[in-house]
């Protein structure tokens, strides 16, 4: 009799676990239908009048072209050529960012850290000043001078300070500390080319420092897309890594099989990558890669193969729909996304902290 | 003979922390590290499993090298509790204990993996805490999550540092129970490091008494735990009683320096 109670319990444990593992991969289907409703709702808003149903025609016509579906070819320029670029741009971006920050987070064992942390946007913006002010540039790409300025700068400034912090053991307020450093470093160096600027290009820098998905052309998404696809299965094969690193000193994840100096290098490379790659097209647009992840925590928990996915989707959502209020709000003022995010997320992301429970520095 | 450490060299810098340490330990065998603080048990504990590297000497877990295993095979073998826990990102009681099955575990979770966690949580009295958040729990109820997620590596040895020094009287005895009965029933070796003197006796087949980076003494607790290595090892006078089985000390009161290192000198 008394076995059997325990038979019971034993398996309802498993069931339990079961369950709640279920429940993760339904709320990130769920939020996954939920963006795509955002992105097509988000295509219909602009100057031109589009109803959903127009809009979704115009979408799936050239998704599934044999499919037969009927559109405008005024509804298709919009849609493609126009609002389009900018959501899709605005997905990948968030939910690159993201991810990226979620995998430092999980590295550093420390909810503050994220690729901004380590200098990446403070180094992209002295790369694009730099290229707006002086028309200097690290390598001579003609068209794109900004765009790779702030890419190569971005990442040689994340390397620099990872070098610094690695001179006293790579732990989170090692990182923190040089970043901060080198990020008032950097800064300054950029308010002197501000200073120094024509008030044309001071706009130009001040425009880029807000961080905006305005000018977003397909070749950017694509490029963005192109790093995600080789990027994103790298994070994910370490999930389990992560998971080991994040709950745990680098002494447990050792005696737990995992090389965590050699993860946390590889993953810091990646993430560092990421993020540069797509500030370097849409200025700094910091918020997203420090709360998107911190959300998908408080709503999912820490489980690495849970939280890279649904935080891309809860970066994604965040992004677009701050966009979306962006540029509907003042119309037709646009204002740039990096502000509106702030303002949105913030008392979002204080909302959430405040109501649940659960502890998290 | 399942762990077999030779003449073991460690040191951080220039500055040595263990010297000549030669153990071996068996099947089965509860073994506890007992010594002042800063004597190198933590140290030594390190070195069984790769944490920290020996600068000379070797340490052989079933007669294979260890140095020469890469951290996946040995993580099978040794099962390690770190001292306290730390603070972590919130996390199941479950999903903690499940990180145990790293070493097995590709991508998927398998049904074994599910129902060898769900079995330690049974055998430690945690079910109910399953899908509660590791960082809520009391300190004995986290010490038993990371036995269990030790034990969840299947390991045939376990190396504890201090598993007891921040628990109460019952979870002390409780935690103990736990590692001896595992070693004796699925014959796992249990290196513990600790401070309780009498509850290393207890609980121990063998004591391993450290003093200034060297194995002072090593033996049955009946055997080691004499007033005369107390005193030369903690620098205590102390009577020892052994009218209930295992021997067990009073400590009275700590041995002026002068007198210590004549004592030292003595012993």
């Amino acid at each position: 009799m008394a076995t059997e109670a325990r038979e019971i319990e034993f398996a309802e444990i498993k069931e339990l676990y079961t369950r709640f593992t279920a429940r993760k991969v339904v709320f990130i289907l769920g939020s996954l239908g939920a963006l795509v409703a955002l992105s097509l709702y988000a295509t219909t808003l602009g100057s031109a009048r589009l109803g959903i149903g127009e809009v979704s025609s115009a979408v799936f016509a050239r998704i599934f072209p044999f499919a037969g579906i009927e559109t405008t070819s005024f509804a298709d320029v919009v849609v493609w050529h126009l609002r389009l670029p900018r959501i899709a741009m605005g997905i990948v971006a968030g939910a690159g960012l993201a991810v990226s920050g979620a995998a430092m987070q999980g590295i550093m064992r420390n909810p503050l850290v994220s690729p901004f942390t380590i200098g990446v946007s403070s180094g992209a913006a002295l790369g694009a000043s730099l290229a707006i002010v002086l028309g200097f540039s690290l390598v001579g790409a003609e068209k794109a001078v900004v765009v790779t300025n702030a890419f190569l700068c971005a990442l040689l400034t994340a390397f620099l300070v990872y070098g610094l912090a690695r001179m006293r053991g790579v732990t989170g307020e090692s990182l923190i500390l040089a970043g901060i450093a080198v990020m008032y470093f950097a800064s300054a160096a950029t308010s002197l080319l501000q200073y120094l600027a024509t008030e044309e290009e001071l706009q130009a820098v001040v425009f880029w420092l807000f961080g905006s998905l305005t000018g977003a052309t397909w070749e950017n998404v694509l490029v963005v897309t192109v790093i995600l696809f080789f990027c994103l299965p790298f994070l994910m094969r370490y999930s389990w890594d992560l998971n080991v690193m994040a709950s745990g000193g680098d002494e447990v994840a050792t005696s737990l099989g995992v090389n965590a100096a050699r993860v946390r290098i590889i993953t810091l490379i990646v993430a560092t990558f990421i993020t540069a790659g797509i500030i370097c097209f849409t200025g700094i647009i910091g918020f997203v890669c420090l709360v998107a992840p911190h959300i998908t925590r408080l709503l999912i928990g820490a489980d690495h193969r849970f939280l890279f996915p649904c935080s891309c989707i809860l970066g994604a959502i965040l992004l677009v729909g701050a966009d979306t209020v962006g540029r509907t709000v003042f119309s037709p003022v646009v204002i740039p996304v990096g502000i509106v995010l702030s303002f949105i997320g913030v008392p979002f992301f204080v909302f959430l902290l405040m109501t649940r429970r659960k502890e998290y520095f | 003979m399942i762990i077999e450490v030779k003449r073991l060299h460690f040191s951080y810098g220039h500055r040595p922390v263990l010297e000549d340490i030669t153990l071996e330990v068996e099947k089965g065998e509860v073994v506890t590290l007992v010594g002042p603080n800063g004597s190198g048990k933590t140290t030594l504990l390190k070195c069984l499993n790769k944490i920290l590297k020996p600068k000379k000497g070797t340490v052989l877990l079933m007669g294979k090298d260890v140095s020469k295993m890469n951290l996946k095979e040995l993580a099978r073998l040794s099962g390690y509790v770190p001292q306290n826990g730390v603070r972590t990102f919130p996390s199941t009681v479950f999903d903690i204990v499940l990180l145990g099955r790293r070493p097995y575990i590709d991508w998927r979770v398998s049904s074994r993996d599910k129902e060898i966690v769900a079995g330690l949580l049974r055998l430690m009295g945690l079910e109910e805490m399953a899908l509660r958040d590791f960082n809520e729990l009391s300190g004995g109820e986290k010490q038993k999550v990371l036995i269990a997620r030790a034990f969840a590596q299947e390991p045939e040895i376990l190396l504890l540092d201090e598993p007891t020094s921040n628990l109460d009287l019952k979870h002390q005895l409780e935690v103990m129970n736990l590692v001896s009965s595992t070693a004796k029933e699925k014959g796992v070796a249990a290196i513990i490091s600790m401070h309780d003197l009498n509850l290393a006796s207890r609980f121990s087949d063998k004591m391993v008494f450290l003093r200034e980076r060297r194995i002072y003494a090593i033996g049955s607790p009946e055997e080691v735990l004499t007033p005369d290595n107390v005193r030369a090892v903690y620098g205590v006078e102390a009577v020892v009683n052994k009218d209930s089985g295992r021997p067990y000390i009073i400590p009275l009161e700590p041995l002026q320096a002068s007198k210590a290192a004549a004592a030292t000198k003595t012993a």
